[in-house]
């Protein structure tokens, strides 16, 4: 190859990037006033609160299942390794300190969050592109119904209001599987594994920050999850890459918002 | 009613789809705009519709202006007419009532035993009263067409959009579709304008006809004045000829040297 | 699924949300301690404070009665101005000694607080007057070399 021919090259592949790289930051600014279009129109999820109500169960009800579950193997395998390093150091009474601070800070927003995304973003970027590729919005739209207020803003509401509860619920089961593996299996004191618990899990400091993690959580990944589903390309294959690029954007973005926000609340923050 | 005027529209600004289109459609007639896939019809509901806006020209319906509407005006326009979408556009989470009750539930403060009524009486209109509390999933196509035709009457609206409302229907779901457009238009005293290709049974039941192709209209008159034609694309059109105007092959090289060079 | 249905089920996920939500915050955390009740504050000088930080407890015969409340430095005497909170319930004598200790080896650094012997209680807005800093580890192998290297020149001697 030439030297003007590897220089066509090099300057096509950088034309290329450089219209990925713009081309993202316009969906981006697109997402954004979609985000913000949602919210102002939703006065009739919230009037009519029957419709966010649906999407509560549709988004949380349906994930409890999978939440219950991993939250309580989750818990249960904290448990079991943390044993296995804290007894070296003869700290096999701080088991509970351990399971609860990792369930509450980082694993229990996280690992919700993701489970969430993979199972009710999915569900719901699939049904509002299906619904947009058999011209259901488009008949809502004929029929002078406005359907981000009817359609997308509940979906964002339930989303946004299912995340924390199941977070918590989440914890609370890790928790109670920890106990279950450290106190009833390996034998560590109950007395100690709640004591020290209670004397290291801060309400304030720890349990809120968690809860306000999955918040941020809920509204990331709810909102991915409808905006890919209203952007879809209204074909089959259309959808099924939203739903896919739905699941890895919204993981992304939990790992990436969950290091902003830790190192915001656990380190510089607040002192103590 | 409607009155369009040297519309173009491009859905990219290289490849516009409508070239300088102009008809107008008359209160009460059914109208039906024919031509080749492709050839902008389905576009130019669209833009009556008002889901587009015309790039140069100007379309009126109802006697506004679409260009000029604000978004509540344009609601306002919308809640005037109805549009029947080609395979039903069902919501697919509600059943048949709750289908043909959400205009009414979404636009009126109408009581429950009002609105239950009045969904029985566009329901019983298009045949399907019994059908009321089936799922969309649980109807044959030509089925779920007239309980999206039940739906898009459920306001009386003064202007009603057909996008080819024949296509995929067995002999005898087409019949009582063109009957219930007849039926409904004058009962309603309303304005149809059907998107087709099928012709013959098109001709049928139009008052009046456009003739589209390549983005323009190229044809329009009377079922009989259209039958009559003399222009080759009509004429081809109408009787179906496998050959005229719009040529049987697409474009390809010589088709002995395309087999020379593949047997050798 | 009718209406009903789905409101019970709604109805039942938001419940046992909020349920382990109010688990985490008094089994978990440390609510029951938090809002002890009515508290009165005293201040305390210290030379250095070493790791101490804000919302340490403050114990006595190792039972947290207070935690600590702000921590602040004193640009007159250039010493470190700590204001502790100690819950009502527990009245301790004007000369008792407030300690900044550690818990176990490396732990976490709290106030120990011995009791004197002095008729009159600490008020609201009093200052305990005698303190004792945190001891600090380089000050500590600091005094250690210093000492070794005075034996020595003790043996050469």
């Amino acid at each position: 190859m030439s030297l003007a021919q590897i220089r066509e090259h090099a300057r096509g592949r950088l034309e290329r990037l450089g219209n990925a790289v713009t081309s993202h930051v316009w969906r981006l600014g697109f997402a954004s006033r979609f985000l913000f279009y949602t919210m102002l129109h939703s006065g009739t999820a919230l009037r009519r609160f029957r419709l966010t109500v649906a999407e509560i169960y549709f988004a949380g009800v349906l994930s409890l299942i999978i939440i219950m579950v991993s939250g309580l193997f989750v818990g249960m395998v904290l448990a079991l390794q943390g044993y296995d390093t804290l007894q070296r150091f003869g700290a096999s009474e701080s088991l509970g300190v351990l399971v609860a601070l990792s369930l509450v800070r980082e694993l229990g927003p996280v690992v919700a969050g993701l489970l969430f995304a993979s199972r009710a973003g999915s569900a719901i970027t699939a049904e509002i592109g299906l619904m947009k590729a058999t011209e259901q919005i488009s008949a809502m739209e004929m029929m002078a119904v406005d359907p981000i207020a009817r359609v997308v803003a509940p979906r964002f509401w339930g989303g946004v209001i299912s995340m924390p509860l199941l977070a918590a619920l989440f914890s609370a089961l890790g928790i109670f599987g920890g106990y279950l593996v450290g106190v009833q299996l390996i034998g560590v004191d109950a007395g100690a594994f709640w004591s020290q618990m209670q004397a290291a899990v801060d309400l304030r400091n720890d349990i809120l920050n968690g809860v306000i993690k999955s918040v941020v959580f809920g509204v990331a990944v709810t909102w991915i999850a409808v905006f890919e589903g209203y952007d879809a390309v209204p074909t089959a294959e259309g959808v099924s890459r939203a739903t896919t690029r739905t699941v890895v954007t919204s993981s992304l973005a939990i790992l990436a918002l969950d290091f902003v926000l830790t190192a915001l609340m656990f380190t510089g923050g607040k002192s103590a | 009613m409607v009155q369009i005027q040297n519309v173009a529209f491009g859905y990219d600004a290289a490849r516009p789809v409508l070239r300088d289109v102009s008809l107008s459609i008359a209160r009460g007639s059914v109208v039906g705009i024919m031509g080749q896939s492709g050839c902008g019809k389905t576009t130019l509901l669209r833009i009556i519709a008002a889901q587009y806006l015309p790039g140069s020209g100007t379309a009126r319906v109802l006697g506004e202006a679409t260009s000029e509407l604000d978004r509540d005006a344009l609601y306002r326009m919308r809640r005037r007419m109805g549009m029947l979408f080609q395979f039903g556009a069902l919501f697919t989470d509600m059943s048949v009532y709750e289908n043909v009750a959400f205009p009414l539930r979404e636009h009126t403060a109408l009581p429950e035993d009002l609105i239950h009524d009045l969904v029985m009486l566009k329901l019983e209109a298009v045949g399907l009263r019994g059908a009321a509390q089936l799922m969309p999933a649980e109807l044959s196509g030509g089925m779920a067409r007239r309980v999206a035709l039940a739906r898009s009457i459920a306001l009386d609206p003064r202007l009603i959009l057909y996008d080819e409302p024949f296509t995929g229907l067995d002999p005898i779901s087409f019949g009582v579709i063109v009957r219930l457009i007849r039926e409904l238009n004058d009962s309603l005293g309303a304005t149809s304008i059907i998107v087709t290709h099928d012709v013959q049974e098109a001709l049928g039941v139009v008052d009046y006809v456009y003739f589209m192709a390549a983005g323009r209209v190229i044809a329009e008159g009377t079922p009989d004045e259209i039958r009559a034609s003399r222009e080759p694309f009509v004429r081809q059109f109408v009787n179906g000829e496998l050959d005229g105007p719009v040529p049987f092959h697409y474009p390809a090289p010589d088709y002995a040297a395309e087999l020379e060079l593949a047997g050798g | 699924m009718n209406r009903a249905t789905i409101d019970l089920w709604v109805g039942i996920f938001v419940v046992i949300g909020i349920g382990a939500l109010l688990f985490l915050a008094l089994k978990v955390g440390n609510l029951a301690t938090f809002s002890g009740g009515e508290t009165y504050n005293v201040q305390g000088r210290f030379v250095n404070i070493g790791g101490l930080k804000v919302r340490a407890p403050i114990k006595s015969a190792g039972v947290v009665v207070g935690r600590v409340a702000d921590i602040r430095f004193d640009n007159e005497t250039y010493e470190a101005l700590v204001s502790m909170n100690l819950d009502q319930h527990y009245q301790f004598p004007r000369d008792s000694t407030a300690k900044i200790l550690t818990s176990g080896i490396l732990g976490e650094q709290y106030i120990g607080l011995e009791a004197g012997g002095d008729g009159v209680m600490l008020k609201n807005g009093d200052r305990v007057r005698l303190t004792q800093s945190a001891v600090v580890l380089e000050n500590l192998i600091s005094q250690f070399l210093f000492n070794k290297a005075a034996e020595g020149k003790d043996e050469k001697k």
